[in-house]
Protein backbone atom coordinates (compact mmCIF):
# COMPACT_ATOMS: atom_id res chain seq x y z
CA UNK A 1 0.00 0.00 0.00
CA UNK A 2 1.43 3.65 -0.69
CA UNK A 3 0.24 7.19 -0.75
CA UNK A 4 -0.30 8.61 -3.78
CA UNK A 5 2.69 11.43 -4.69
CA UNK A 6 2.13 13.16 -7.84
CA UNK A 7 -0.57 13.17 -10.47
CA UNK A 8 0.33 13.81 -13.82
CA UNK A 9 -0.83 14.78 -16.69
CA UNK A 10 -1.22 12.89 -20.24
CA UNK A 11 2.23 12.41 -22.65
CA UNK A 12 4.80 13.22 -20.12
CA UNK A 13 8.16 12.11 -22.12
CA UNK A 14 11.07 10.64 -20.89
CA UNK A 15 12.66 14.40 -20.99
CA UNK A 16 10.36 15.17 -18.29
CA UNK A 17 11.32 12.16 -16.43
CA UNK A 18 14.97 12.14 -17.18
CA UNK A 19 16.34 15.75 -18.80
CA UNK A 20 18.34 15.19 -21.90
CA UNK A 21 21.10 17.40 -19.85
CA UNK A 22 22.16 14.44 -17.31
CA UNK A 23 22.21 11.84 -20.35
CA UNK A 24 26.26 11.67 -19.57
CA UNK A 25 25.09 9.97 -15.88
CA UNK A 26 23.96 6.18 -17.27
CA UNK A 27 24.45 4.03 -14.50
CA UNK A 28 21.22 2.96 -12.58
CA UNK A 29 23.39 3.55 -9.28
CA UNK A 30 23.70 7.30 -10.10
CA UNK A 31 20.71 8.18 -11.98
CA UNK A 32 17.67 8.88 -9.21
CA UNK A 33 19.40 12.17 -8.09
CA UNK A 34 17.80 13.56 -11.64
CA UNK A 35 14.26 12.03 -11.18
CA UNK A 36 11.92 14.61 -12.61
CA UNK A 37 15.03 16.85 -11.82
CA UNK A 38 13.11 19.72 -13.58
CA UNK A 39 10.51 19.69 -11.25
CA UNK A 40 12.57 21.43 -8.50
CA UNK A 41 10.20 20.15 -5.52
CA UNK A 42 8.87 16.70 -6.50
CA UNK A 43 12.82 15.72 -7.24
CA UNK A 44 13.98 17.54 -3.86
CA UNK A 45 11.65 15.45 -2.07
CA UNK A 46 12.73 12.06 -4.00
CA UNK A 47 16.57 13.18 -3.17
CA UNK A 48 15.40 13.81 1.06
CA UNK A 49 13.75 10.53 1.06
CA UNK A 50 10.52 12.06 1.57
CA UNK A 51 8.51 9.41 -0.05
CA UNK A 52 8.58 5.66 1.41
CA UNK A 53 9.27 2.75 -1.25
CA UNK A 54 6.19 1.78 -2.59
CA UNK A 55 5.03 5.63 -2.94
CA UNK A 56 2.55 6.03 -6.10
CA UNK A 57 2.86 8.37 -8.95
CA UNK A 58 -0.78 8.50 -10.84
CA UNK A 59 -0.73 9.19 -15.02
CA UNK A 60 -2.72 10.36 -17.78
CA UNK A 61 -1.92 8.17 -21.06
CA UNK A 62 1.23 7.88 -23.24
CA UNK A 63 3.23 8.35 -20.17
CA UNK A 64 7.11 8.09 -20.75
CA UNK A 65 6.55 8.90 -24.87
CA UNK A 66 9.68 10.48 -26.38
CA UNK A 67 13.17 9.40 -26.13
CA UNK A 68 14.39 5.87 -25.57
CA UNK A 69 16.68 6.50 -22.74
CA UNK A 70 16.87 3.69 -19.76
CA UNK A 71 17.94 6.17 -17.35
CA UNK A 72 13.91 7.24 -17.48
CA UNK A 73 13.08 4.33 -15.95
CA UNK A 74 16.04 3.55 -13.80
CA UNK A 75 15.79 6.45 -11.95
CA UNK A 76 11.99 5.89 -10.92
CA UNK A 77 13.06 2.42 -10.31
CA UNK A 78 15.69 3.90 -7.95
CA UNK A 79 13.58 5.22 -5.94
CA UNK A 80 10.96 2.29 -5.24
CA UNK A 81 8.31 4.30 -7.12
CA UNK A 82 5.37 2.64 -8.27
CA UNK A 83 3.74 3.98 -11.48
CA UNK A 84 0.31 3.61 -12.14
CA UNK A 85 -0.76 5.20 -15.84
CA UNK A 86 -4.13 5.01 -18.18
CA UNK A 87 -1.12 3.44 -20.54
CA UNK A 88 2.53 3.66 -21.31
CA UNK A 89 4.54 4.38 -24.50
CA UNK A 90 6.02 1.63 -26.05
CA UNK A 91 10.07 1.61 -25.37
CA UNK A 92 9.64 3.24 -22.25
CA UNK A 93 7.40 0.34 -21.24
CA UNK A 94 9.51 -2.36 -22.19
CA UNK A 95 12.20 -0.77 -20.78
CA UNK A 96 10.90 -1.25 -17.33
CA UNK A 97 10.27 -4.32 -17.82
CA UNK A 98 13.51 -5.14 -18.72
CA UNK A 99 14.84 -2.97 -15.69
CA UNK A 100 11.98 -4.84 -13.20
CA UNK A 101 10.11 -1.26 -12.67
CA UNK A 102 6.74 -2.77 -12.02
CA UNK A 103 4.17 -0.36 -14.38
CA UNK A 104 0.59 -0.74 -13.72
CA UNK A 105 -1.59 0.07 -16.76
CA UNK A 106 -5.13 0.89 -15.50
CA UNK A 107 -7.35 2.76 -18.09
CA UNK A 108 -9.79 4.27 -15.72
CA UNK A 109 -7.74 5.02 -12.75
CA UNK A 110 -9.28 8.09 -10.46
CA UNK A 111 -7.26 9.36 -7.54
CA UNK A 112 -6.27 12.34 -5.87
CA UNK A 113 -3.24 13.20 -4.24
CA UNK A 114 -2.27 11.49 -0.87
CA UNK A 115 -4.86 9.00 -1.35
CA UNK A 116 -3.94 5.18 -0.25
CA UNK A 117 -3.55 2.69 -3.31
CA UNK A 118 -3.28 -0.80 -3.00
CA UNK A 119 -2.01 -2.36 -6.31
CA UNK A 120 -3.01 -6.29 -7.24
CA UNK A 121 -2.10 -8.09 -10.22
CA UNK A 122 -5.73 -7.98 -11.89
CA UNK A 123 -6.68 -4.78 -9.84
CA UNK A 124 -5.56 -1.21 -8.11
CA UNK A 125 -8.07 -0.42 -5.02
CA UNK A 126 -8.41 3.14 -4.15
CA UNK A 127 -8.84 2.46 -0.47
CA UNK A 128 -9.49 6.06 0.59
CA UNK A 129 -12.57 6.67 -1.57
CA UNK A 130 -12.97 2.38 -1.90
CA UNK A 131 -13.07 2.48 -5.72
CA UNK A 132 -11.74 -0.66 -7.84
CA UNK A 133 -10.41 0.01 -10.95
CA UNK A 134 -8.91 -3.23 -13.80
CA UNK A 135 -5.44 -3.99 -14.43
CA UNK A 136 -4.56 -4.58 -17.60
CA UNK A 137 -2.58 -7.47 -17.80
CA UNK A 138 0.91 -7.84 -19.18
CA UNK A 139 1.37 -9.86 -22.58
CA UNK A 140 2.79 -13.64 -21.57
CA UNK A 141 5.56 -12.51 -23.53
CA UNK A 142 6.69 -9.42 -21.64
CA UNK A 143 5.53 -11.04 -18.11
CA UNK A 144 8.14 -13.91 -18.98
CA UNK A 145 11.16 -11.36 -18.64
CA UNK A 146 9.14 -9.79 -15.11
CA UNK A 147 8.97 -13.46 -14.38
CA UNK A 148 12.61 -13.66 -14.54
CA UNK A 149 14.06 -10.82 -12.64
CA UNK A 150 14.30 -8.88 -15.94
CA UNK A 151 16.18 -9.35 -18.66
CA UNK A 152 19.48 -9.54 -17.80
CA UNK A 153 19.05 -12.88 -16.07
CA UNK A 154 16.52 -13.92 -18.76
CA UNK A 155 19.16 -13.10 -21.30
CA UNK A 156 22.08 -14.67 -18.92
CA UNK A 157 19.92 -17.82 -19.06
CA UNK A 158 19.34 -18.10 -23.28
CA UNK A 159 22.89 -17.65 -23.06
CA UNK A 160 23.67 -20.30 -21.02
CA UNK A 161 21.45 -22.65 -22.67
CA UNK A 162 22.98 -21.94 -26.31
CA UNK A 163 26.26 -22.06 -24.90
CA UNK A 164 25.86 -25.83 -23.55
CA UNK A 165 24.21 -27.06 -26.50
CA UNK B 1 -4.28 -14.30 -45.52
CA UNK B 2 -1.54 -11.82 -46.38
CA UNK B 3 1.06 -9.90 -44.49
CA UNK B 4 2.29 -6.39 -44.17
CA UNK B 5 6.00 -5.36 -45.14
CA UNK B 6 6.88 -5.85 -41.44
CA UNK B 7 5.14 -9.23 -40.57
CA UNK B 8 6.72 -10.21 -44.17
CA UNK B 9 10.07 -8.70 -42.99
CA UNK B 10 9.33 -10.50 -38.83
CA UNK B 11 8.79 -13.64 -40.46
CA UNK B 12 12.28 -14.11 -42.71
CA UNK B 13 14.13 -13.05 -39.52
CA UNK B 14 12.57 -15.58 -37.43
CA UNK B 15 12.52 -18.12 -39.64
CA UNK B 16 8.75 -18.64 -39.77
CA UNK B 17 6.52 -18.59 -43.08
CA UNK B 18 3.82 -16.56 -41.38
CA UNK B 19 3.41 -14.31 -38.76
CA UNK B 20 0.11 -12.15 -37.64
CA UNK B 21 0.20 -9.58 -34.81
CA UNK B 22 0.51 -10.50 -31.24
CA UNK B 23 2.58 -13.59 -32.40
CA UNK B 24 5.84 -13.45 -30.20
CA UNK B 25 9.06 -13.65 -31.98
CA UNK B 26 12.99 -13.79 -31.91
CA UNK B 27 14.01 -12.31 -35.05
CA UNK B 28 17.76 -12.06 -35.90
CA UNK B 29 19.45 -8.76 -36.39
CA UNK B 30 21.11 -7.01 -38.98
CA UNK B 31 22.18 -3.84 -37.28
CA UNK B 32 22.56 -2.78 -33.91
CA UNK B 33 22.91 0.91 -33.65
CA UNK B 34 23.99 2.92 -30.70
CA UNK B 35 25.84 6.26 -29.85
CA UNK B 36 27.25 7.92 -26.36
CA UNK B 37 24.62 5.23 -24.41
CA UNK B 38 26.71 1.96 -26.02
CA UNK B 39 28.09 3.53 -22.84
CA UNK B 40 25.42 2.18 -20.52
CA UNK B 41 24.89 -0.97 -23.19
CA UNK B 42 28.68 -1.88 -22.10
CA UNK B 43 27.65 -1.85 -18.39
CA UNK B 44 24.48 -3.94 -18.96
CA UNK B 45 26.53 -6.40 -21.75
CA UNK B 46 29.10 -7.48 -19.07
CA UNK B 47 26.41 -7.80 -16.60
CA UNK B 48 24.70 -10.51 -18.63
CA UNK B 49 28.34 -12.17 -18.63
CA UNK B 50 28.44 -11.79 -14.56
CA UNK B 51 28.73 -15.48 -13.11
CA UNK B 52 28.53 -17.42 -15.82
CA UNK B 53 32.48 -18.56 -16.65
CA UNK B 54 32.36 -16.77 -20.27
CA UNK B 55 34.64 -13.73 -21.81
CA UNK B 56 31.61 -11.05 -22.50
CA UNK B 57 32.03 -11.59 -26.17
CA UNK B 58 29.59 -9.63 -28.97
CA UNK B 59 27.70 -11.86 -31.73
CA UNK B 60 28.57 -10.27 -34.74
CA UNK B 61 31.07 -7.40 -34.39
CA UNK B 62 30.24 -6.55 -38.39
CA UNK B 63 26.82 -5.51 -37.64
CA UNK B 64 27.27 -3.42 -34.76
CA UNK B 65 27.14 0.23 -35.47
CA UNK B 66 28.28 2.88 -33.01
CA UNK B 67 28.39 6.86 -33.92
CA UNK B 68 29.44 9.64 -31.39
CA UNK B 69 26.42 12.69 -31.92
CA UNK B 70 24.69 13.23 -29.24
CA UNK B 71 27.34 15.15 -27.53
CA UNK B 72 30.28 15.73 -29.67
CA UNK B 73 32.45 17.32 -29.08
CA UNK B 74 31.93 16.30 -25.38
CA UNK B 75 30.63 18.54 -23.28
CA UNK B 76 31.87 17.51 -19.88
CA UNK B 77 34.28 15.05 -18.59
CA UNK B 78 31.45 12.60 -17.85
CA UNK B 79 30.69 12.51 -21.35
CA UNK B 80 34.70 12.52 -22.79
CA UNK B 81 35.23 9.33 -20.47
CA UNK B 82 32.23 7.37 -21.81
CA UNK B 83 33.45 8.11 -24.90
CA UNK B 84 36.85 6.81 -24.35
CA UNK B 85 35.21 3.69 -22.15
CA UNK B 86 32.95 2.93 -25.91
CA UNK B 87 36.74 3.39 -28.10
CA UNK B 88 38.05 0.96 -26.00
CA UNK B 89 35.45 -1.09 -26.61
CA UNK B 90 35.10 -1.02 -29.57
CA UNK B 91 38.95 -1.41 -30.55
CA UNK B 92 38.90 -4.87 -28.23
CA UNK B 93 35.77 -6.39 -30.01
CA UNK B 94 36.60 -5.50 -33.85
CA UNK B 95 33.60 -3.23 -33.92
CA UNK B 96 34.04 -1.49 -37.76
CA UNK B 97 31.30 0.52 -38.47
CA UNK B 98 32.25 2.62 -35.56
CA UNK B 99 32.20 6.61 -36.46
CA UNK B 100 34.18 8.63 -33.82
CA UNK B 101 34.22 12.35 -33.97
CA UNK B 102 35.98 13.16 -36.73
CA UNK B 103 35.08 15.14 -39.92
CA UNK B 104 36.55 12.55 -42.41
CA UNK B 105 33.50 9.89 -41.25
CA UNK B 106 31.33 11.34 -38.16
CA UNK B 107 28.00 12.85 -38.23
CA UNK B 108 24.51 12.14 -36.64
CA UNK B 109 23.88 8.06 -36.06
CA UNK B 110 20.94 8.04 -37.99
CA UNK B 111 22.46 9.99 -41.15
CA UNK B 112 25.58 7.83 -40.88
CA UNK B 113 23.70 4.74 -41.45
CA UNK B 114 21.88 6.06 -44.04
CA UNK B 115 24.75 7.54 -46.16
CA UNK B 116 26.87 4.71 -45.27
CA UNK B 117 24.30 2.31 -46.75
CA UNK B 118 24.55 0.47 -43.94
CA UNK B 119 20.74 -0.54 -44.10
CA UNK B 120 18.95 -2.31 -46.63
CA UNK B 121 15.45 -3.52 -47.59
CA UNK B 122 14.14 -6.04 -45.63
CA UNK B 123 16.24 -6.09 -42.58
CA UNK B 124 15.75 -5.81 -39.30
CA UNK B 125 17.43 -2.95 -37.31
CA UNK B 126 17.63 -1.67 -33.92
CA UNK B 127 19.27 1.15 -32.36
CA UNK B 128 18.97 2.95 -28.41
CA UNK B 129 18.07 5.39 -30.06
CA UNK B 130 13.68 6.52 -30.61
CA UNK B 131 14.41 7.45 -34.38
CA UNK B 132 15.90 4.44 -35.45
CA UNK B 133 12.55 4.63 -37.07
CA UNK B 134 14.17 6.65 -39.56
CA UNK B 135 15.54 3.45 -41.57
CA UNK B 136 11.93 2.10 -41.93
CA UNK B 137 12.64 4.73 -45.20
CA UNK B 138 14.39 1.82 -46.89
CA UNK B 139 12.08 -0.59 -46.85
CA UNK B 140 13.30 -2.34 -43.31
CA UNK B 141 11.78 -2.78 -39.82
CA UNK B 142 13.86 -0.01 -37.91
CA UNK B 143 12.57 0.71 -33.98
CA UNK B 144 14.13 2.19 -31.09
CA UNK B 145 15.20 -0.34 -28.12
CA UNK B 146 16.52 0.42 -24.68
CA UNK B 147 20.49 -0.48 -23.58
CA UNK B 148 19.61 -3.83 -21.54
CA UNK B 149 17.99 -4.68 -24.60
CA UNK B 150 20.87 -3.81 -26.84
CA UNK B 151 22.84 -6.08 -24.38
CA UNK B 152 21.02 -8.94 -25.02
CA UNK B 153 21.28 -8.15 -28.64
CA UNK B 154 24.99 -8.02 -28.77
CA UNK B 155 24.73 -11.48 -26.94
CA UNK B 156 22.57 -13.45 -28.87
CA UNK B 157 22.25 -11.67 -32.21
CA UNK B 158 18.13 -11.40 -31.86
CA UNK B 159 15.69 -9.15 -30.16
CA UNK B 160 13.91 -11.74 -27.24
CA UNK B 161 10.20 -11.44 -27.27
CA UNK B 162 9.34 -9.05 -29.73
CA UNK B 163 5.86 -8.74 -30.38
CA UNK B 164 4.35 -8.33 -33.78
CA UNK B 165 3.06 -4.90 -34.18
CA UNK B 166 -0.35 -4.34 -35.99
CA UNK B 167 0.24 -1.70 -38.45
CA UNK B 168 -1.75 1.46 -40.10
CA UNK B 169 -1.69 2.08 -43.71
CA UNK B 170 -1.54 5.75 -44.15
CA UNK B 171 -2.25 6.68 -48.31
CA UNK B 172 -1.03 10.11 -49.14
CA UNK B 173 -2.34 11.50 -52.39
CA UNK B 174 -2.35 14.01 -54.44
CA UNK B 175 0.54 16.54 -54.42
CA UNK B 176 2.45 18.84 -51.91
CA UNK B 177 2.05 21.75 -52.95
CA UNK B 178 4.66 24.36 -53.26
CA UNK B 179 6.56 25.51 -50.09
CA UNK B 180 4.91 22.27 -48.14
CA UNK B 181 7.29 19.58 -47.80
CA UNK B 182 7.43 16.16 -45.67
CA UNK B 183 7.88 17.31 -42.75
CA UNK B 184 4.33 19.27 -42.91
CA UNK B 185 3.10 16.42 -44.12
CA UNK B 186 4.86 14.15 -40.84
CA UNK B 187 3.37 17.27 -38.63
CA UNK B 188 -0.01 17.09 -40.19
CA UNK B 189 -0.28 13.56 -39.54
CA UNK B 190 0.79 13.02 -36.04
CA UNK B 191 -1.14 16.18 -35.05
CA UNK B 192 -4.95 13.96 -36.95
CA UNK B 193 -3.61 10.88 -34.97
CA UNK B 194 -2.30 12.44 -31.88
CA UNK B 195 1.19 11.71 -29.99
CA UNK B 196 -0.13 8.12 -29.07
CA UNK B 197 -1.98 7.48 -32.30
CA UNK B 198 0.34 5.06 -33.48
CA UNK B 199 1.80 3.72 -30.25
CA UNK B 200 2.74 -0.29 -30.32
CA UNK B 201 2.04 -0.12 -33.90
CA UNK B 202 3.46 0.63 -37.41
CA UNK B 203 2.91 3.06 -39.90
CA UNK B 204 3.50 2.12 -43.23
CA UNK B 205 3.07 5.21 -46.01
CA UNK B 206 1.51 4.30 -49.21
CA UNK B 207 0.51 6.69 -52.47
CA UNK B 208 1.56 8.90 -55.19
CA UNK B 209 3.20 11.05 -52.53
CA UNK B 210 5.26 8.60 -51.49
CA UNK B 211 6.27 6.92 -54.58
CA UNK B 212 7.08 10.46 -55.89
CA UNK B 213 9.20 11.51 -52.81
CA UNK B 214 12.81 11.65 -52.57
CA UNK B 215 14.67 9.38 -50.68
CA UNK B 216 15.29 12.16 -48.07
CA UNK B 217 11.54 12.41 -47.64
CA UNK B 218 11.06 9.50 -46.74
CA UNK B 219 13.64 9.63 -43.92
CA UNK B 220 11.74 12.71 -42.46
CA UNK B 221 8.58 10.94 -42.41
CA UNK B 222 9.72 7.68 -40.81
CA UNK B 223 11.94 9.65 -38.26
CA UNK B 224 8.91 11.28 -36.65
CA UNK B 225 6.76 8.30 -36.99
CA UNK B 226 7.62 7.18 -33.23
CA UNK B 227 6.38 10.82 -32.52
CA UNK B 228 3.03 9.64 -33.13
CA UNK B 229 4.02 6.96 -30.66
CA UNK B 230 4.91 4.13 -33.33
CA UNK B 231 7.28 1.23 -33.19
CA UNK B 232 8.12 2.34 -36.53
CA UNK B 233 7.38 4.05 -40.02
CA UNK B 234 7.68 1.78 -43.63
CA UNK B 235 8.31 2.73 -46.71
CA UNK B 236 7.76 0.18 -49.88
CA UNK B 237 11.34 0.41 -51.19
CA UNK B 238 11.52 1.21 -54.56
CA UNK B 239 13.77 2.21 -57.55
CA UNK B 240 14.49 5.60 -55.39
CA UNK B 241 15.92 3.88 -52.37
CA UNK B 242 18.02 0.92 -54.74
CA UNK B 243 19.08 4.93 -56.40
CA UNK B 244 19.85 6.08 -53.08
CA UNK B 245 21.95 2.78 -51.94
CA UNK B 246 23.72 2.85 -55.15
CA UNK B 247 25.21 6.45 -54.92
CA UNK B 248 25.85 5.05 -51.48
CA UNK B 249 28.07 2.46 -52.85
CA UNK B 250 26.27 -0.45 -52.59
CA UNK B 251 26.50 -2.88 -54.90
CA UNK B 252 25.30 -6.61 -53.89
CA UNK B 253 21.33 -7.55 -54.61
CA UNK B 254 18.78 -5.76 -53.04
CA UNK B 255 15.63 -7.80 -51.86
CA UNK B 256 12.42 -6.09 -52.00
CA UNK B 257 9.24 -6.51 -49.76
CA UNK B 258 5.74 -5.28 -50.45
CA UNK B 259 2.70 -5.42 -48.75
CA UNK B 260 0.40 -8.11 -50.18
CA UNK B 261 -2.80 -7.34 -51.28
CA UNK B 262 -5.16 -9.07 -48.79
CA UNK B 263 -2.62 -7.46 -46.21
CA UNK B 264 -4.13 -6.93 -42.68
CA UNK B 265 -4.46 -3.11 -41.52
CA UNK B 266 -6.23 -2.14 -37.86
CA UNK B 267 -6.50 1.32 -39.41
CA UNK B 268 -6.19 2.64 -43.05
CA UNK B 269 -5.18 7.20 -43.14
CA UNK B 270 -6.09 8.52 -46.08
CA UNK B 271 -4.29 12.60 -46.34
CA UNK B 272 -5.14 14.63 -49.51
CA UNK B 273 -1.53 16.45 -49.34
CA UNK B 274 -3.18 19.30 -52.16
CA UNK B 275 -4.94 20.96 -49.26
CA UNK B 276 -2.07 21.02 -47.06
CA UNK B 277 0.17 24.52 -45.64
CA UNK B 278 3.05 24.42 -43.59
CA UNK B 279 2.60 22.63 -40.01
CA UNK B 280 3.93 24.11 -37.14
CA UNK B 281 4.29 22.01 -33.90
CA UNK B 282 3.66 24.24 -30.84
CA UNK B 283 4.90 23.80 -27.86
CA UNK B 284 4.73 21.29 -25.50
CA UNK B 285 3.68 17.89 -27.30
CA UNK B 286 4.52 16.99 -31.02
CA UNK B 287 1.16 16.73 -31.53
CA UNK B 288 0.01 20.15 -31.05
CA UNK B 289 0.00 20.91 -34.28
CA UNK B 290 -1.23 23.88 -36.42
CA UNK B 291 -1.62 25.45 -39.73
CA UNK B 292 1.02 28.04 -39.74
CA UNK B 293 -1.81 31.02 -40.34
CA UNK B 294 -2.63 30.61 -36.75
CA UNK B 295 0.62 31.11 -35.61
CA UNK B 296 2.35 33.63 -37.61
CA UNK B 297 4.13 36.72 -36.02
CA UNK B 298 5.16 34.59 -33.18
CA UNK B 299 8.56 36.34 -31.75
CA UNK B 300 11.21 34.17 -32.12
CA UNK B 301 14.78 34.43 -30.45
CA UNK B 302 16.14 31.00 -31.71
CA UNK B 303 16.34 29.34 -35.41
CA UNK B 304 17.64 26.09 -35.04
CA UNK B 305 18.26 24.26 -38.79
CA UNK B 306 19.52 20.42 -38.00
CA UNK B 307 19.27 16.83 -36.28
CA UNK B 308 18.19 13.48 -37.60
CA UNK B 309 15.16 14.82 -39.29
CA UNK B 310 15.65 17.92 -41.35
CA UNK B 311 20.21 18.69 -41.65
CA UNK B 312 20.61 16.96 -44.74
CA UNK B 313 21.80 18.77 -48.25
CA UNK B 314 18.17 19.27 -49.72
CA UNK B 315 17.23 21.09 -46.20
CA UNK B 316 20.44 23.26 -46.37
CA UNK B 317 20.06 23.88 -49.73
CA UNK B 318 16.44 25.42 -49.00
CA UNK B 319 17.51 27.55 -46.30
CA UNK B 320 20.03 28.86 -48.31
CA UNK B 321 17.83 29.57 -51.44
CA UNK B 322 15.34 31.64 -48.97
CA UNK B 323 18.54 33.24 -47.10
CA UNK B 324 20.50 34.18 -49.79
CA UNK B 325 21.42 37.95 -50.22
CA UNK B 326 19.31 38.30 -46.90
CA UNK B 327 20.24 38.95 -42.94
CA UNK B 328 18.93 37.04 -40.29
CA UNK B 329 17.09 39.57 -37.82
CA UNK B 330 18.80 41.36 -35.11
CA UNK B 331 17.70 40.14 -32.03
CA UNK B 332 17.08 36.78 -33.36
CA UNK B 333 20.14 33.81 -33.71
CA UNK B 334 20.23 30.99 -35.85
CA UNK B 335 21.84 27.80 -35.65
CA UNK B 336 22.59 25.43 -38.72
CA UNK B 337 23.68 21.51 -38.15
CA UNK B 338 24.73 19.89 -40.99
CA UNK B 339 23.07 16.20 -40.20
CA UNK B 340 26.85 14.76 -41.05
CA UNK B 341 30.40 15.92 -41.96
CA UNK B 342 29.94 14.73 -45.44
CA UNK B 343 26.83 17.25 -45.91
CA UNK B 344 29.10 19.82 -44.21
CA UNK B 345 31.27 19.20 -47.35
CA UNK B 346 28.80 19.52 -49.69
CA UNK B 347 27.20 22.48 -48.25
CA UNK B 348 30.55 24.28 -48.63
CA UNK B 349 31.10 23.24 -52.03
CA UNK B 350 27.47 24.57 -53.14
CA UNK B 351 28.14 27.61 -51.54
CA UNK B 352 25.46 27.33 -48.67
CA UNK B 353 27.64 27.55 -45.86
CA UNK B 354 29.10 31.10 -47.32
CA UNK B 355 25.31 32.62 -47.67
CA UNK B 356 24.71 31.19 -44.50
CA UNK B 357 27.80 32.97 -43.11
CA UNK B 358 27.22 36.26 -44.80
CA UNK B 359 23.33 35.89 -43.40
CA UNK B 360 24.74 36.08 -39.44
CA UNK B 361 23.65 32.47 -39.05
CA UNK B 362 26.34 30.38 -36.87
CA UNK B 363 27.28 26.88 -38.74
CA UNK B 364 27.85 24.94 -35.98
CA UNK B 365 29.29 20.88 -36.02
CA UNK B 366 27.69 18.42 -37.55
CA UNK B 367 25.81 16.38 -34.96
CA UNK B 368 22.77 16.70 -32.30
CA UNK B 369 23.21 19.52 -30.91
CA UNK B 370 20.88 21.78 -28.95
CA UNK B 371 18.32 19.31 -30.02
CA UNK B 372 18.16 17.24 -27.01
CA UNK B 373 18.92 20.18 -24.88
CA UNK B 374 22.67 19.00 -23.48
CA UNK B 375 24.93 21.31 -24.77
CA UNK B 376 25.20 23.86 -28.17
CA UNK B 377 22.32 26.50 -28.40
CA UNK B 378 20.53 25.84 -25.13
CA UNK B 379 16.87 28.73 -24.09
CA UNK B 380 17.46 31.55 -21.73
CA UNK B 381 14.20 31.31 -19.60
CA UNK B 382 11.44 32.42 -21.39
CA UNK B 383 12.65 32.52 -24.47
CA UNK B 384 10.96 30.56 -27.81
CA UNK B 385 12.64 28.95 -30.14
CA UNK B 386 11.87 27.51 -34.06
CA UNK B 387 13.67 24.38 -35.18
CA UNK B 388 13.16 21.87 -37.55
CA UNK B 389 14.34 19.29 -35.17
CA UNK B 390 11.74 16.32 -33.98
CA UNK B 391 10.85 17.28 -30.23
CA UNK B 392 9.46 20.18 -28.29
CA UNK B 393 8.79 18.71 -25.00
CA UNK B 394 8.81 20.70 -22.34
CA UNK B 395 12.96 21.38 -21.25
CA UNK B 396 13.68 19.83 -24.29
CA UNK B 397 16.28 22.74 -25.11
CA UNK B 398 17.72 22.84 -22.24
CA UNK B 399 15.50 24.70 -20.07
CA UNK B 400 11.71 24.17 -19.02
CA UNK B 401 11.59 28.10 -18.98
CA UNK B 402 11.84 28.18 -22.95
CA UNK B 403 9.22 27.02 -25.29
CA UNK B 404 9.73 24.99 -28.79
CA UNK B 405 8.00 25.19 -32.00
CA UNK B 406 8.93 23.06 -34.80
CA UNK B 407 8.14 23.30 -38.33
CA UNK B 408 9.85 22.90 -42.09
CA UNK B 409 13.69 24.17 -43.11
CA UNK B 410 11.28 26.68 -45.33
CA UNK B 411 9.68 27.95 -42.73
CA UNK B 412 12.37 27.83 -40.41
CA UNK B 413 14.83 30.02 -42.93
CA UNK B 414 11.90 32.51 -43.77
CA UNK B 415 11.53 32.99 -40.03
CA UNK B 416 15.00 33.73 -39.56
CA UNK B 417 15.06 36.84 -41.89
CA UNK B 418 12.01 38.34 -40.13
CA UNK B 419 12.67 37.01 -36.67
CA UNK B 420 9.17 35.61 -36.39
CA UNK B 421 6.66 33.07 -37.56
CA UNK B 422 6.73 33.48 -41.21
CA UNK B 423 5.55 31.62 -44.60
CA UNK B 424 8.45 31.04 -47.04
CA UNK B 425 6.23 32.56 -49.94
CA UNK B 426 6.34 35.63 -47.72
CA UNK B 427 10.30 35.94 -48.62
CA UNK B 428 11.36 37.79 -51.48
CA UNK B 429 13.98 35.27 -52.98
CA UNK B 430 16.95 37.62 -54.21
CA UNK B 431 18.22 34.50 -56.42
CA UNK B 432 18.98 31.02 -56.28
CA UNK B 433 21.92 29.58 -55.74
CA UNK B 434 24.98 28.93 -58.49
Amino acid sequence: MGKVIYIFEKDISTDHIYPGRYMATVLPTETPQFCFADMTELNKNLNDNKYPAGSVLIAGENFGCGSSREQAASTIKGHGLEVIAKNFARIFLQNSINLGLNLITCPDIEANLDDEIEIFEDKVINKTTGNEFKVVPLPPARKAIVEAGGLIPYTRKKLLEEKSK
Amino acid sequence: MGMTIVEKILAKASGQKHVKPGDVLEPKIDVAMSHENAALVINQFNEVYKGTNYEPEVWDPSKIAIIFDHRVPAESSKTATNQKKIRDFVKKNGIKKFHDIRSDEGGICHQILAEYGYIKPGYVVVGTDSHTTTHGAFGAFAFGIGATEMAAGWTLGRILNVEVPETIKVVINGKLPENVYPKDLILYLIGKISAQGANFKVLEFHGEVIKNMSQSGRLVLCNMAVEAGATSGIVPADEETVRYLREAGVKENLDFYNADEDAKYCQVVEINADELVPQIACPHTVDNVKPITEVLGKKIDQIVIGSCTNGRIDDLEIAASILKGNKVSQGTRMLIFPASWNIYKQAMKKGFLEVFSDSGAIIMNPGCGCCLGVHQGALGDGEVALSTTNRNFKGRMGNPKGEVYLCSPAVAAASAITGEISAPEKISMKGGIN
